[in-house]
Protein backbone atom coordinates (compact mmCIF):
# COMPACT_ATOMS: atom_id res chain seq x y z
CA UNK A 1 0.00 0.00 0.00
CA UNK A 2 1.75 3.53 -0.80
CA UNK A 3 1.97 5.59 2.49
CA UNK A 4 -0.12 8.91 2.37
CA UNK A 5 1.03 12.05 0.30
CA UNK A 6 1.18 13.60 4.21
CA UNK A 7 1.49 12.25 7.56
CA UNK A 8 1.65 14.92 10.24
CA UNK A 9 1.87 13.31 14.01
CA UNK A 10 1.35 16.26 16.93
CA UNK A 11 3.24 18.83 14.90
CA UNK A 12 3.97 21.81 16.74
CA UNK A 13 6.23 24.94 16.47
CA UNK A 14 6.92 27.24 18.66
CA UNK A 15 9.08 30.37 17.94
CA UNK A 16 9.88 31.32 21.61
CA UNK A 17 9.21 29.83 24.93
CA UNK A 18 7.30 32.60 26.07
CA UNK A 19 5.10 32.56 23.31
CA UNK A 20 1.93 30.82 22.64
CA UNK A 21 2.85 28.03 19.62
CA UNK A 22 2.27 29.07 16.25
CA UNK A 23 1.19 25.59 15.38
CA UNK A 24 -0.11 23.35 17.95
CA UNK A 25 -0.30 19.37 18.37
CA UNK A 26 -1.70 19.60 14.53
CA UNK A 27 -2.47 16.17 13.42
CA UNK A 28 -3.86 15.14 9.98
CA UNK A 29 -2.98 12.14 7.05
CA UNK A 30 -3.88 13.47 3.97
CA UNK A 31 -4.52 10.41 1.21
CA UNK A 32 -2.58 10.20 -1.85
CA UNK A 33 -4.45 11.85 -4.85
CA UNK A 34 -6.52 14.38 -2.71
CA UNK A 35 -6.65 17.89 -2.77
CA UNK A 36 -7.44 19.33 0.83
CA UNK A 37 -7.94 22.68 1.97
CA UNK A 38 -6.03 24.51 5.24
CA UNK A 39 -8.17 27.42 6.40
CA UNK A 40 -7.70 29.77 9.36
CA UNK A 41 -7.54 33.69 9.37
CA UNK A 42 -4.29 35.49 9.53
CA UNK A 43 -1.88 33.99 12.46
CA UNK A 44 -3.79 31.08 12.43
CA UNK A 45 -0.68 28.81 11.54
CA UNK A 46 -0.98 28.23 7.67
CA UNK A 47 2.09 29.87 6.48
CA UNK A 48 4.04 27.32 9.18
CA UNK A 49 2.43 24.36 8.71
CA UNK A 50 3.59 24.74 5.18
CA UNK A 51 7.28 25.78 5.67
CA UNK A 52 7.54 22.63 8.01
CA UNK A 53 5.80 20.46 5.42
CA UNK A 54 8.42 21.82 3.21
CA UNK A 55 11.58 21.11 5.22
CA UNK A 56 12.08 25.22 5.85
CA UNK A 57 11.38 25.29 9.06
CA UNK A 58 11.93 22.87 11.80
CA UNK A 59 9.40 21.69 13.91
CA UNK A 60 9.32 22.48 18.16
CA UNK A 61 8.38 18.69 18.29
CA UNK A 62 6.01 15.94 16.11
CA UNK A 63 6.57 14.58 13.15
CA UNK A 64 6.10 14.62 9.25
CA UNK A 65 6.49 12.12 6.64
CA UNK A 66 6.03 13.26 3.28
CA UNK A 67 5.12 10.18 0.34
CA UNK A 68 7.01 7.69 3.06
CA UNK A 69 10.06 10.37 4.02
CA UNK A 70 10.50 11.16 7.38
CA UNK A 71 11.39 15.20 6.62
CA UNK A 72 13.57 15.41 9.56
CA UNK A 73 15.93 12.73 8.42
CA UNK A 74 15.55 12.33 4.52
CA UNK A 75 13.79 15.32 3.01
CA UNK A 76 15.70 15.66 -0.05
CA UNK A 77 14.49 12.50 -1.17
CA UNK A 78 10.91 13.87 -0.37
CA UNK A 79 11.70 17.13 -1.63
CA UNK A 80 12.81 16.24 -5.49
CA UNK A 81 8.73 14.41 -5.89
CA UNK A 82 6.85 17.09 -4.56
CA UNK A 83 7.12 21.39 -5.52
CA UNK A 84 5.02 24.44 -4.36
CA UNK A 85 4.32 27.40 -5.22
CA UNK A 86 3.80 30.62 -3.43
CA UNK A 87 2.81 34.39 -4.80
CA UNK A 88 5.26 35.53 -1.95
CA UNK A 89 8.18 33.92 -3.06
CA UNK A 90 9.54 35.33 -6.44
CA UNK A 91 11.15 34.10 -9.79
CA UNK A 92 14.56 36.02 -10.35
CA UNK A 93 12.99 39.06 -12.58
CA UNK A 94 15.92 39.67 -15.09
CA UNK A 95 15.86 35.53 -16.37
CA UNK A 96 13.45 34.42 -18.91
CA UNK A 97 10.65 32.23 -18.14
CA UNK A 98 12.40 30.15 -20.15
CA UNK A 99 15.99 30.32 -18.35
CA UNK A 100 14.30 30.12 -14.52
CA UNK A 101 12.28 27.43 -15.98
CA UNK A 102 15.59 25.98 -16.85
CA UNK A 103 16.87 26.53 -14.01
CA UNK A 104 14.45 24.64 -11.66
CA UNK A 105 14.44 21.46 -14.60
CA UNK A 106 18.20 21.18 -13.90
CA UNK A 107 17.80 21.44 -9.67
CA UNK A 108 14.91 18.81 -9.75
CA UNK A 109 17.10 16.68 -12.53
CA UNK A 110 14.42 16.72 -14.83
CA UNK A 111 14.83 14.43 -17.84
CA UNK A 112 14.33 15.71 -20.88
CA UNK A 113 13.83 19.41 -19.72
CA UNK A 114 13.75 20.96 -22.87
CA UNK A 115 10.28 19.00 -24.02
CA UNK A 116 8.95 19.54 -20.38
CA UNK A 117 9.48 23.17 -20.63
CA UNK A 118 7.85 23.46 -24.03
CA UNK A 119 5.07 20.89 -22.69
CA UNK A 120 4.18 22.98 -19.29
CA UNK A 121 4.26 25.98 -21.40
CA UNK A 122 1.71 24.84 -23.93
CA UNK A 123 -0.02 24.21 -21.09
CA UNK A 124 0.12 26.57 -19.60
CA UNK A 125 0.09 28.74 -22.23
CA UNK A 126 3.57 30.45 -21.95
CA UNK A 127 5.14 29.61 -25.30
CA UNK A 128 4.98 33.34 -26.39
CA UNK A 129 6.47 34.42 -23.15
CA UNK A 130 9.52 31.72 -22.89
CA UNK A 131 11.84 34.85 -23.99
CA UNK A 132 9.62 37.33 -22.02
CA UNK A 133 11.90 38.34 -18.39
CA UNK A 134 9.70 36.95 -15.60
CA UNK A 135 10.01 40.82 -14.14
CA UNK A 136 7.83 42.09 -16.99
CA UNK A 137 4.74 39.50 -16.79
CA UNK A 138 1.60 40.82 -15.67
CA UNK A 139 0.19 39.37 -12.37
CA UNK A 140 -1.92 36.35 -14.16
CA UNK A 141 1.17 35.20 -16.42
CA UNK A 142 3.49 35.07 -13.46
CA UNK A 143 1.35 33.12 -11.73
CA UNK A 144 1.35 30.60 -14.74
CA UNK A 145 5.30 30.66 -14.49
CA UNK A 146 4.99 29.60 -10.92
CA UNK A 147 2.46 26.92 -11.77
CA UNK A 148 4.62 25.66 -14.00
CA UNK A 149 7.71 25.83 -12.13
CA UNK A 150 5.77 23.95 -9.49
CA UNK A 151 5.05 21.52 -11.78
CA UNK A 152 8.53 21.12 -13.74
CA UNK A 153 9.25 18.07 -11.77
CA UNK A 154 5.63 16.76 -12.17
CA UNK A 155 4.97 16.21 -8.32
CA UNK A 156 3.63 14.11 -6.94
CA UNK A 157 2.64 16.44 -3.80
CA UNK A 158 1.82 19.89 -4.66
CA UNK A 159 1.65 22.43 -1.85
CA UNK A 160 0.17 26.12 -3.15
CA UNK A 161 0.15 29.48 -0.75
CA UNK A 162 -2.95 31.49 -2.23
CA UNK A 163 -2.56 29.99 -5.63
CA UNK A 164 -5.32 33.00 -7.15
CA UNK A 165 -4.16 35.84 -4.66
CA UNK A 166 -3.92 39.36 -6.80
CA UNK A 167 -5.49 37.46 -9.53
CA UNK A 168 -8.49 39.47 -11.39
CA UNK A 169 -11.63 36.83 -11.64
CA UNK A 170 -11.58 35.25 -15.13
CA UNK A 171 -8.10 34.35 -14.37
CA UNK A 172 -8.25 33.00 -11.10
CA UNK A 173 -11.62 31.01 -12.48
CA UNK A 174 -8.75 29.91 -15.64
CA UNK A 175 -6.02 28.83 -12.96
CA UNK A 176 -8.65 26.87 -10.62
CA UNK A 177 -10.02 24.67 -13.77
CA UNK A 178 -6.59 24.02 -14.93
CA UNK A 179 -5.49 22.57 -11.27
CA UNK A 180 -8.62 20.87 -11.15
CA UNK A 181 -8.11 19.28 -14.76
CA UNK A 182 -4.47 18.58 -13.69
CA UNK A 183 -5.29 16.87 -10.64
CA UNK A 184 -7.72 14.70 -12.90
CA UNK A 185 -5.20 13.49 -15.33
CA UNK A 186 -2.24 13.08 -12.90
CA UNK A 187 -3.47 11.72 -9.63
CA UNK A 188 -1.35 14.61 -7.87
CA UNK A 189 -1.68 15.41 -4.18
CA UNK A 190 -2.87 19.00 -3.73
CA UNK A 191 -2.69 20.75 -0.30
CA UNK A 192 -3.55 24.15 -1.00
CA UNK A 193 -3.88 27.81 1.61
CA UNK A 194 -6.17 30.00 0.56
CA UNK A 195 -8.52 33.00 1.76
CA UNK A 196 -11.05 32.51 -1.46
CA UNK A 197 -13.31 30.56 0.24
CA UNK A 198 -15.15 29.60 -3.24
CA UNK A 199 -11.59 28.46 -4.31
CA UNK A 200 -11.89 26.02 -1.38
CA UNK A 201 -15.26 24.33 -1.87
CA UNK A 202 -14.69 24.19 -5.96
CA UNK A 203 -11.08 22.36 -5.71
CA UNK A 204 -11.05 20.57 -1.92
CA UNK A 205 -12.66 17.70 -0.85
CA UNK A 206 -11.53 17.82 2.75
CA UNK A 207 -10.35 21.07 4.99
CA UNK A 208 -8.60 21.66 7.81
CA UNK A 209 -9.74 24.87 9.92
CA UNK A 210 -6.76 26.05 11.53
CA UNK A 211 -7.04 28.82 14.56
CA UNK A 212 -3.90 29.80 16.78
CA UNK A 213 -2.27 27.14 15.36
CA UNK A 214 -4.52 24.14 16.49
CA UNK A 215 -7.17 22.02 13.75
CA UNK A 216 -10.75 23.22 15.13
CA UNK A 217 -12.57 21.45 12.85
CA UNK A 218 -12.41 19.38 9.09
CA UNK A 219 -14.31 17.61 6.94
CA UNK A 220 -15.87 18.28 3.34
CA UNK A 221 -16.92 21.71 2.51
CA UNK A 222 -20.22 20.43 2.24
CA UNK A 223 -19.89 18.46 5.70
CA UNK A 224 -18.51 21.54 7.47
CA UNK A 225 -21.76 23.92 5.76
CA UNK A 226 -24.24 21.34 7.31
CA UNK A 227 -22.76 20.63 10.52
CA UNK A 228 -22.44 24.74 11.35
CA UNK A 229 -26.10 24.86 9.51
CA UNK A 230 -24.52 27.57 6.73
CA UNK A 231 -25.07 27.80 3.13
CA UNK A 232 -21.19 28.75 2.25
CA UNK A 233 -17.84 28.03 3.76
CA UNK A 234 -17.28 31.64 4.31
CA UNK A 235 -19.70 32.15 6.92
CA UNK A 236 -18.47 28.59 8.55
CA UNK A 237 -15.20 30.46 8.26
CA UNK A 238 -16.74 33.44 10.07
CA UNK A 239 -18.39 31.41 12.62
CA UNK A 240 -15.17 29.53 13.32
CA UNK A 241 -12.76 32.54 13.04
CA UNK A 242 -15.38 34.42 15.62
CA UNK A 243 -15.36 31.84 17.69
CA UNK A 244 -18.96 30.46 17.30
CA UNK A 245 -19.09 26.94 18.09
CA UNK A 246 -21.06 24.80 15.40
CA UNK A 247 -23.56 23.73 18.37
CA UNK A 248 -24.85 27.73 18.83
CA UNK A 249 -24.74 28.50 15.33
CA UNK A 250 -26.29 24.86 14.52
CA UNK A 251 -30.55 25.53 14.02
CA UNK B 1 2.97 9.64 -11.74
CA UNK B 2 7.22 9.90 -12.97
CA UNK B 3 9.70 10.44 -10.98
CA UNK B 4 12.67 9.92 -12.50
CA UNK B 5 14.36 12.30 -10.67
CA UNK B 6 14.46 9.99 -7.45
CA UNK B 7 16.65 7.12 -9.45
CA UNK B 8 19.08 9.02 -11.39
CA UNK B 9 22.64 8.21 -9.45
CA UNK B 10 23.32 10.58 -6.64
CA UNK B 11 26.84 12.12 -8.05
CA UNK B 12 25.29 13.00 -11.27
CA UNK B 13 22.09 14.46 -10.21
CA UNK B 14 23.93 16.48 -7.66
CA UNK B 15 26.08 18.27 -10.15
CA UNK B 16 23.42 19.18 -12.58
CA UNK B 17 21.94 20.48 -9.47
CA UNK B 18 25.30 22.78 -8.68
CA UNK B 19 25.07 23.23 -12.10
CA UNK B 20 20.96 24.87 -12.27
CA UNK B 21 22.80 27.36 -9.88
CA UNK B 22 25.38 28.26 -12.10
CA UNK B 23 23.38 28.64 -14.75
CA UNK B 24 21.11 30.49 -12.83
CA UNK B 25 23.81 33.24 -12.16
CA UNK B 26 25.56 32.91 -15.58
CA UNK B 27 22.05 33.90 -16.75
CA UNK B 28 21.58 36.81 -14.92
CA UNK B 29 25.16 38.13 -16.29
CA UNK B 30 24.04 37.31 -19.55
CA UNK B 31 21.39 39.86 -19.36
CA UNK B 32 22.74 42.56 -17.24
CA UNK B 33 25.74 44.45 -18.32
CA UNK B 34 26.55 46.74 -15.39
CA UNK B 35 27.20 43.33 -13.26
CA UNK B 36 29.74 41.99 -16.22
CA UNK B 37 31.04 45.52 -15.87
CA UNK B 38 31.19 45.59 -11.87
CA UNK B 39 33.34 42.68 -11.90
CA UNK B 40 36.47 44.02 -14.02
CA UNK B 41 35.78 47.64 -12.72
CA UNK B 42 37.45 47.56 -8.86
CA UNK B 43 40.30 45.40 -10.57
CA UNK B 44 41.09 47.33 -12.98
CA UNK B 45 40.83 50.48 -11.49
CA UNK B 46 43.04 49.52 -8.91
CA UNK B 47 45.63 48.07 -11.12
CA UNK B 48 45.25 51.59 -13.24
CA UNK B 49 46.27 53.44 -9.58
CA UNK B 50 48.96 50.90 -8.47
CA UNK B 51 50.45 50.74 -12.23
CA UNK B 52 50.96 54.67 -11.99
CA UNK B 53 52.50 54.59 -8.43
CA UNK B 54 54.91 52.10 -9.88
CA UNK B 55 55.75 53.51 -12.45
CA UNK B 56 56.51 56.98 -10.82
CA UNK B 57 58.62 54.69 -8.33
CA UNK B 58 60.46 52.47 -10.96
CA UNK B 59 61.02 55.39 -12.95
CA UNK B 60 65.13 55.55 -11.52
CA UNK B 61 65.58 57.64 -8.97
CA UNK B 62 65.50 55.13 -6.57
CA UNK B 63 67.51 52.67 -7.20
CA UNK B 64 66.07 49.04 -5.64
CA UNK B 65 62.48 50.79 -6.36
CA UNK B 66 61.52 48.72 -9.22
CA UNK B 67 62.20 45.89 -8.04
CA UNK B 68 59.69 47.26 -5.02
CA UNK B 69 57.41 48.23 -7.53
CA UNK B 70 56.78 44.87 -8.54
CA UNK B 71 56.28 43.88 -5.60
CA UNK B 72 53.77 46.92 -5.47
CA UNK B 73 51.76 45.02 -8.18
CA UNK B 74 52.18 41.48 -7.50
CA UNK B 75 50.60 41.94 -4.61
CA UNK B 76 47.13 44.28 -5.89
CA UNK B 77 47.19 41.70 -8.41
CA UNK B 78 47.19 38.23 -6.04
CA UNK B 79 45.20 40.10 -3.37
CA UNK B 80 42.07 41.12 -5.97
CA UNK B 81 42.05 37.03 -6.24
CA UNK B 82 41.01 37.21 -2.98
CA UNK B 83 39.00 39.67 -2.74
CA UNK B 84 36.94 38.83 -5.66
CA UNK B 85 37.00 35.25 -4.61
CA UNK B 86 35.03 36.35 -1.16
CA UNK B 87 32.52 38.53 -3.22
CA UNK B 88 31.63 36.17 -6.09
CA UNK B 89 30.77 33.45 -3.16
CA UNK B 90 28.76 36.01 -1.04
CA UNK B 91 27.23 38.25 -3.46
CA UNK B 92 26.16 35.24 -5.36
CA UNK B 93 24.18 34.31 -2.21
CA UNK B 94 22.84 37.72 -2.31
CA UNK B 95 21.48 38.00 -5.67
CA UNK B 96 19.29 34.98 -4.21
CA UNK B 97 17.55 37.39 -1.42
CA UNK B 98 17.52 39.85 -3.46
CA UNK B 99 15.71 38.34 -6.15
CA UNK B 100 13.39 36.78 -3.43
CA UNK B 101 13.93 33.57 -5.04
CA UNK B 102 15.84 31.85 -1.48
CA UNK B 103 12.33 30.32 -0.58
CA UNK B 104 12.35 28.31 -4.05
CA UNK B 105 16.29 27.15 -3.89
CA UNK B 106 15.65 25.89 0.07
CA UNK B 107 12.93 23.73 -1.13
CA UNK B 108 14.23 22.49 -4.49
CA UNK B 109 16.46 19.20 -3.89
CA UNK B 110 19.65 21.66 -3.64
CA UNK B 111 21.28 20.20 -0.67
CA UNK B 112 23.32 23.04 1.71
CA UNK B 113 26.56 21.33 0.48
CA UNK B 114 25.45 21.87 -3.20
CA UNK B 115 24.40 25.32 -3.04
CA UNK B 116 27.97 26.05 -1.61
CA UNK B 117 29.65 24.27 -4.37
CA UNK B 118 27.71 26.64 -6.95
CA UNK B 119 28.58 29.61 -4.83
CA UNK B 120 32.28 28.58 -5.56
CA UNK B 121 31.85 27.84 -9.27
CA UNK B 122 30.46 31.14 -9.51
CA UNK B 123 33.29 32.99 -7.45
CA UNK B 124 35.80 31.31 -9.29
CA UNK B 125 33.94 32.80 -12.90
CA UNK B 126 33.82 36.44 -11.33
CA UNK B 127 37.94 35.91 -9.92
CA UNK B 128 38.41 34.95 -13.88
CA UNK B 129 36.41 37.39 -15.37
CA UNK B 130 37.05 39.99 -13.13
CA UNK B 131 41.33 39.79 -12.28
CA UNK B 132 42.08 38.88 -16.22
CA UNK B 133 41.65 41.98 -17.59
CA UNK B 134 43.58 43.24 -14.59
CA UNK B 135 45.93 41.07 -16.04
CA UNK B 136 46.43 41.80 -19.16
CA UNK B 137 46.25 45.42 -18.29
CA UNK B 138 49.46 45.42 -16.00
CA UNK B 139 51.07 43.31 -18.75
CA UNK B 140 49.75 45.88 -21.47
CA UNK B 141 51.04 49.06 -19.61
CA UNK B 142 53.57 48.21 -16.83
CA UNK B 143 55.66 45.51 -18.43
CA UNK B 144 54.36 43.26 -15.25
CA UNK B 145 53.54 39.77 -15.92
CA UNK B 146 52.31 37.96 -12.66
CA UNK B 147 53.20 34.34 -14.38
CA UNK B 148 57.30 35.57 -14.29
CA UNK B 149 56.90 34.43 -10.68
CA UNK B 150 56.79 30.99 -12.70
CA UNK B 151 53.92 28.00 -12.16
CA UNK B 152 53.57 28.66 -8.73
CA UNK B 153 51.76 31.66 -9.22
CA UNK B 154 48.93 29.22 -9.78
CA UNK B 155 49.21 27.76 -6.17
CA UNK B 156 49.26 31.33 -4.68
CA UNK B 157 45.90 31.86 -7.18
CA UNK B 158 43.95 28.78 -5.13
CA UNK B 159 45.75 29.59 -1.63
CA UNK B 160 43.64 33.10 -2.21
CA UNK B 161 41.09 31.38 -4.20
CA UNK B 162 40.22 29.15 -0.89
CA UNK B 163 41.10 31.81 1.69
CA UNK B 164 38.21 33.76 0.16
CA UNK B 165 35.57 30.69 -0.02
CA UNK B 166 36.62 30.57 3.75
CA UNK B 167 35.87 34.49 4.55
CA UNK B 168 32.42 34.17 2.21
CA UNK B 169 31.32 30.50 4.26
CA UNK B 170 31.72 33.25 7.84
CA UNK B 171 29.84 35.91 5.52
CA UNK B 172 27.15 33.99 4.57
CA UNK B 173 26.70 32.23 8.00
CA UNK B 174 26.44 35.92 9.05
CA UNK B 175 23.81 36.78 6.91
CA UNK B 176 21.86 33.94 7.45
CA UNK B 177 22.08 34.33 10.81
CA UNK B 178 21.13 38.64 10.79
CA UNK B 179 19.40 38.41 7.69
CA UNK B 180 20.19 41.00 4.67
CA UNK B 181 21.46 43.55 7.35
CA UNK B 182 24.52 42.14 7.37
CA UNK B 183 25.09 42.40 3.67
CA UNK B 184 27.41 45.23 3.45
CA UNK B 185 30.00 42.73 5.11
CA UNK B 186 30.23 41.04 1.81
CA UNK B 187 32.01 44.17 0.87
CA UNK B 188 33.76 45.20 3.62
CA UNK B 189 35.11 41.79 5.53
CA UNK B 190 38.22 40.90 3.37
CA UNK B 191 39.05 44.95 3.44
CA UNK B 192 39.18 44.71 6.94
CA UNK B 193 41.83 42.38 7.09
CA UNK B 194 44.21 43.97 4.49
CA UNK B 195 46.49 45.35 6.96
CA UNK B 196 47.30 41.90 8.71
CA UNK B 197 47.69 39.71 5.28
CA UNK B 198 51.14 41.09 4.87
CA UNK B 199 50.10 42.34 1.38
CA UNK B 200 52.67 45.07 0.57
CA UNK B 201 55.48 44.78 3.55
CA UNK B 202 56.40 41.25 5.22
CA UNK B 203 54.69 40.31 8.55
CA UNK B 204 57.95 41.51 10.05
CA UNK B 205 56.94 44.82 9.96
CA UNK B 206 54.09 44.43 12.01
CA UNK B 207 54.32 44.39 16.03
CA UNK B 208 55.49 41.73 17.39
CA UNK B 209 52.13 41.44 19.09
CA UNK B 210 50.24 41.35 15.87
CA UNK B 211 52.47 39.23 14.14
CA UNK B 212 50.86 35.71 15.37
CA UNK B 213 47.43 36.96 13.90
CA UNK B 214 49.11 37.57 10.53
CA UNK B 215 50.17 34.04 10.42
CA UNK B 216 46.96 32.76 11.42
CA UNK B 217 45.98 33.96 8.13
CA UNK B 218 46.87 31.70 4.97
CA UNK B 219 47.41 35.39 2.98
CA UNK B 220 50.15 36.28 4.66
CA UNK B 221 51.98 33.48 3.97
CA UNK B 222 51.58 33.56 0.08
CA UNK B 223 52.82 37.09 0.09
CA UNK B 224 55.88 36.39 2.22
CA UNK B 225 55.94 33.52 -0.57
CA UNK B 226 55.54 35.99 -3.52
CA UNK B 227 58.21 37.75 -1.81
CA UNK B 228 60.38 35.44 -2.03
CA UNK B 229 59.72 34.60 -5.57
CA UNK B 230 59.84 37.82 -6.45
CA UNK B 231 63.13 39.03 -4.68
CA UNK B 232 64.95 35.60 -3.85
CA UNK B 233 63.74 33.75 -7.18
CA UNK B 234 63.36 30.84 -4.86
CA UNK B 235 59.42 29.02 -3.93
CA UNK B 236 58.92 29.53 -0.22
CA UNK B 237 57.69 25.94 0.22
CA UNK B 238 57.13 26.22 3.96
CA UNK B 239 55.11 29.51 3.52
CA UNK B 240 53.20 27.42 0.59
CA UNK B 241 52.64 24.76 3.21
CA UNK B 242 51.55 26.50 5.85
CA UNK B 243 48.93 28.79 3.27
CA UNK B 244 46.93 25.66 2.59
CA UNK B 245 47.31 24.34 5.42
CA UNK B 246 45.37 27.15 7.49
CA UNK B 247 42.94 26.94 4.33
CA UNK B 248 42.01 23.38 5.23
CA UNK B 249 41.69 24.70 9.05
CA UNK B 250 39.44 28.13 8.24
CA UNK B 251 37.36 26.34 5.50
CA UNK B 252 36.77 23.37 7.56
CA UNK B 253 35.54 25.43 10.62
CA UNK B 254 33.51 27.89 8.65
CA UNK B 255 32.15 25.28 6.61
CA UNK B 256 30.78 23.94 10.12
CA UNK B 257 29.76 27.95 11.25
CA UNK B 258 28.07 27.44 8.02
CA UNK B 259 25.90 24.65 7.94
CA UNK B 260 25.23 25.53 11.84
CA UNK B 261 23.53 28.72 10.72
CA UNK B 262 21.73 27.26 8.65
CA UNK B 263 20.41 24.62 10.64
CA UNK B 264 19.55 27.51 13.28
CA UNK B 265 18.10 29.79 10.25
CA UNK B 266 15.52 26.48 9.77
CA UNK B 267 14.36 26.16 13.54
CA UNK B 268 14.11 30.52 13.78
CA UNK B 269 12.22 30.03 10.79
CA UNK B 270 14.48 33.16 9.15
CA UNK B 271 14.80 31.19 5.92
CA UNK B 272 10.83 32.13 5.19
CA UNK B 273 11.90 36.09 5.76
CA UNK B 274 15.75 36.31 5.36
CA UNK B 275 14.95 39.53 2.90
CA UNK B 276 14.19 41.72 5.75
Amino acid sequence: MQPPAILAEALTKRYRDDAPPAVDRLSFTMPRGATWGLLGGNGAGKTTTIAMLLGLLVPSSGRVVVLGHDMARDRFAALARMNFSSPYIALPHRLSVAENLRVYAHLYDVPQAERRIAELAAQLQLTDLLDRPAGQLSAGQKTRVALAKALVNRPELLLLDEPTASLDPDTADWVRSWLERYRAETGCSILLASHNMGEVERLCGHVLMLKQGRVVDQGSPAALQERYGRDDLEEVFLDIARGRNREAVAP
Amino acid sequence: MNHDASRRPGARAALRRVWGLVYRHLALYRRSWPRVLELMYWPVLQMLVWGFVTSWLASGRYGAAEVGAGLLLGGVLLWEVALRSQMGFSISFLEEIWSRNLGHIFVSPLRPRELVAGLMAMSVIRVVVGVAPAMLLAWALYHFGIFAMGPVVVAFFIALLLMGWAVALGVTSLILRYGAGAEALAWSVLFGLTPFSAVFYPVSVLPAWLQPVALALPAAHVFEGMRAALLEGQVAWHHLAAAFALDAAWLALMAWVFLQQFQAARVRGALLNIGE
